[in-house]
């Protein structure tokens, strides 16, 4: 198996990196157990996509990930990774060649971030340059400042953070399949929602193929390729893309653990990047109040929105800035809830909410505005035909 | 009062008045400080061994333990009987079998820091936290990988915390070695028993002795886990 | 070494006789042996220990327990013991002998300072260590300060303050051996004054002393576990009912 020196993408066809991965009637029994944890498990996950295992506590799903890279035996059944048997593989060196990331993350707390990344490049015989600049693009690749973070230890790291550099642990040697248990399960919603947000991000520049295990439903939809929902005595109930397990549940256990609110759940699929925004009226202090009244017209929206020279969003104009000559700073409202381009639907119309408002300036990576939200917009998507609604990670 | 006299050494007669007032007499201390430069090395020396063998076999039994629970037990209690039986009377146990000298009373010295040591690194590996090892085996760490980069670091702290206790009570043991034939400072404590100066300074080197390990051990401990200082999350 | 080896077990064989058996002195003048001699022996060792022990616990139980309640004195208690454990009994005895003098009262002085600080620093600890939830609903329910200690922070800290007991208690039993240093006569005067007993008398009394240790040990062992509170026996959370 081949490991490659770096992580970033110059295209999907670039990256032969990803594996295939087949359960074939994988089970699991646990001596003095009349039911199996994992009951002849049986399905694919294409090279690249996130299949998600989902299902209530006691269904098997971790048991299920952790038969992939030999943690817990196998009992009867096969698990093939790139068409080779797991079985067949010495458990240390098969491990080494998967990313494995864990809800307490567990990191090494007395090894710096640098070295606790750097663990399996060192194990495999990296020399110490190669590990150094492996570490850096990593953080860089997790939003991490490297610079700042390299020497600190996991005790002076926030929750946000360790978790970060726990996904960065299992990137390190850029292996061709990730398993990831519940891995933003111990974070506060807030920071959950950023952080799967930029872990799709990060999907869509180094697709790799990923087993993700959570129990929330809406996380599964929102995050996976496929979703596999399994039931007590780990039985596989439905395995298929989220907009498939919306629209045509296939037994009564799925709909319910879907719910009831799928349409609200079909927003889950969309991004703001994917719908059309309003053109944001963008006016500068100092503007000629004549250009910025044309601006205005030429939009949807009835505010104007001041901006700074990076087109960073200050605050919604009031009719007393267009006052004069030239337009003044005089706020109505200040800009949030900001969003994000990366933003599904649902977190945007649940930002919106919270705020009161009936719009919201778009933002890029860098901050920039792109565009205006709204909530018309967003009751509009809702409506959409549902044989256009597309799945969770891809790119325009 | 007068074999006292007859035993020290005597320089003038301030010093000879203070030594037969039995007072503490800063004079005849440094007159006579030559006499327990010996006992100290000798003290050192029992001490140090003591320790290292203690260590080494405590630590061997330990790592061993933490794979097969069921030994545990049984090192536990022969430990603890070790650990029980004051040294003096073992340093006569011993005598028929290892006769007089520095090995009878080291190996009453080793027998007796085991349980100590044993508990305190078999403690130190069962607190390392169970998310960390999982992810460290999930990683592709050997279990013997896992031991050494992993779990024995994390363990060092309390590790290193018995050690100074086995340290310190060691050296308060090998005072009584002279009983063993072994020398030592007790030797000279035990020779002018009711003489101030020399309990002072005979007690007081066993006294430091026993501080300046102590500090040495935690210096190495802070040296070594410089992760345990670095606190506070952002 | 087969010789050695027999002469070993020689050796402990007559040592065994004398535990059982008088004989004659080998410095003549005076019949040593037997177990009543071990008992004239014992008797002031149990003395000594019990007395010191006593006093040592009358002192350090409350002041562990006051200090522990109150969160105070904590550098105080628990580095009482990494200082006591640095002071060699022989040079507590020798200090006591040089500057205050020798007999009972003396020596059992010496020995409360050698078992206070054990007590101290498990008294301590093992009232710190108790469910802080459990104190807080305590001082909820109305109790006063010295109920709290009486009803719930000290049965909850038995077992660790046995601990503390058991560990001076041997410590304490050894040190006695030593005693006929500073003229009291305990199970140690066979191995301080060989002569007087001979080489067997030294061995039996080395034997005794070891059997009483791990006696004292394996009954306050049991004594722990008896006040181990069959609720943190099962491990676990309230200790109110």
């Amino acid at each position: 198996m081949n490991i490659s020196d770096s992580a970033h993408a110059s295209g999907p066809s670039a990256r032969p990196k990803a594996a295939t991965l087949e359960f074939r009637e994988a089970t699991k029994r646990y001596p003095g157990q009349d039911e199996p944890a994992v009951n002849e498990l049986s399905l694919t996950v294409p090279a690249g996509e996130i299949c998600v295992l989902v299902g209530p506590s006691g269904c098997g799903k971790t048991t299920a990930m952790r038969m992939v890279n030999r943690m817990t035996q196998i009992t009867a059944g096969d698990i093939l990774l790139d068409g080779q048997s797991v079985r067949e593989r010495r458990p240390a060196e098969l491990r080494r060649g998967i990313g494995y990331a864990i809800q307490q993350v567990g990191l090494f707390p007395h090894l710096s971030v640098a070295d606790n990344i750097g663990t399996v490049p060192r194990l495999l015989g990296w020399d110490r340059e190669r590990i150094r600049a492996r570490v850096d693009e990593l953080l860089e690749l997790v939003s991490l400042d490297a610079h700042e973070t390299r020497d600190r230890f996991p005790g002076q790291l926030s929750g946000g953070q360790r978790q970060r550099v726990g996904v960065a642990r299992a990137l390190a040697v850029d292996p061709p399949l990730m398993l990831m248990d519940e891995p933003f399960g111990a974070i506060d919603p807030i920071n959950r929602e950023r952080l799967q947000n930029e872990f799709l991000r990060l999907q869509r520049e180094i697709r790799k193929t990923v087993v993700f295990v959570t129990h929330d439903i809406d996380e599964a939809i929102k995050i996976g390729d496929r979703i596999a929902i399994m039931q007590r005595g780990g039985h596989l109930a439905q395995y298929a893309p989220p907009a498939e397990l919306l629209m045509y549940p296939a037994n009564p256990f799925v709909e319910d653990f879907v719910g009831s609110d799928r349409a609200l759940k079909r927003l889950a699929l969309q991004r703001v990047r994917d719908v059309d925004l309003w053109k944001a009226p963008l006016v500068r202090v100092g503007e000629p109040v004549a250009e910025a009244r044309a601006k205005l017209s030429d939009s949807e929206v009835p505010f104007p929105l001041l901006v700074d020279g990076d087109r960073r969003p200050l605050g919604w104009l009031s009719e007393r800035a267009l006052a004069g000559e030239r337009v003044t700073e005089e706020l109505r409202s200040k800009p949030e809830p900001l969003l994000e381009l990366d933003d599904v639907l649902r977190d945007a119309l649940s930002d919106l909410l919270a705020e009161e408002a009936q719009y919201g300036p778009v933002v890029d990576e860098r901050g920039a505005v792109r565009g205006v939200l709204s909530i018309e917009i967003l009751s509009h998507a809702l409506k959409t035909d549902p044989e256009h609604v597309p799945s969770g990670a891809d790119a325009p | 009062m007068s074999t006292l006299l007859a035993q020290v050494e005597i320089r003038d007669r301030t010093e000879a008045s203070c030594v037969s007032d039995n007072g503490f007499c800063p004079d005849w201390i440094v007159d006579n400080l030559d006499r327990y430069v010996n006992p100290f090395f000798q003290h050192v020396l029992l001490t140090v061994v003591a320790l290292a063998i203690g260590f080494a076999i405590a630590f061997t039994l330990a790592v061993i333990a933490y794979r097969r629970r069921w030994l545990i037990g049984p090192v536990t209690q022969v430990t603890g009987v070790l650990y029980t039986v004051p040294s003096i009377a073992a340093f006569f146990l011993l005598l028929p079998i290892t006769g007089r000298g520095f090995l009878t009373a080291t190996i009453a010295l080793v027998a007796y820091s085991l349980l100590i040591i044993f508990r305190n690194v078999l403690t130190g590996l069962d607190n390392v936290p169970g998310e960390t090892k999982d992810a460290g085996r999930g990683m592709g760490l050997t279990p013997r990988q896992l031991l050494w980069r992993v779990e024995l670091p994390l363990a060092l702290p309390e590790i290193l915390a018995g050690l100074r206790i086995a340290a310190t009570t060691t050296v308060g043991l090998a005072t009584l070695a002279f009983f063993a034939g072994a020398g030592g400072l007790g030797e000279r404590i035990f020779d002018q028993i009711t003489f101030k100066s020399n309990v002072v300074v005979a007690g007081g080197l066993a006294v430091l002795l026993a501080a300046v390990l102590d500090g040495l051990i935690l210096l190495f401990q802070r040296a070594v886990t410089p992760w345990t200082r670095a606190v506070g999350a952002r | 070494m087969d010789e050695g080896g027999g002469r070993a077990v020689n050796d402990f064989v007559d040592a065994i006789g004398f535990i059982f058996s008088e004989r004659d002195s080998p410095a003549g003048g005076t019949r040593v042996g037997g177990l009543g001699e071990i008992w004239e022996l014992m008797w002031p060792h149990l003395k000594l220990s019990g007395a010191s022990l006593g006093i040592a616990c009358a002192i350090a139980i409350p002041l562990g327990l006051w200090l522990g309640h109150r969160g105070r004195g904590g550098f105080l208690a628990i580095n009482a013991s990494n200082v006591g454990r640095a002071v060699p009994s022989l040079a507590l005895i020798a200090f006591f002998m040089a500057y205050i003098g020798v007999g009972f009262t003396n020596l059992t002085l010496a020995l409360v300072l050698l078992a206070l600080p054990p007590v101290l620093t498990n008294t301590y600890t093992g009232v710190r260590q108790v469910d802080r939830d459990a104190v807080d609903s305590a001082r909820g329910m109305g109790m006063t300060g010295p109920q709290i200690v009486r009803r719930v922070e000290l049965p909850l800290a038995l077992p660790l303050i046995f601990g503390g007991i058991r560990t001076s208690a041997v410590n304490v039993v050894a040190t006695a051996t030593i005693a006929p240093l500073a003229g009291v006569v305990t199970l140690g005067d066979p191995i301080i004054n060989v002569n007087t007993y001979g080489d067997e008398g030294r061995l039996a009394a080395a034997i005794v002393v070891a059997l009483l240790a791990v006696a004292t040990e394996v009954a306050l062992g049991t004594a722990q576990r008896a006040v181990t509170p069959r609720g943190l026996k099962v491990n676990r959370r309230e200790a109110l009912t």
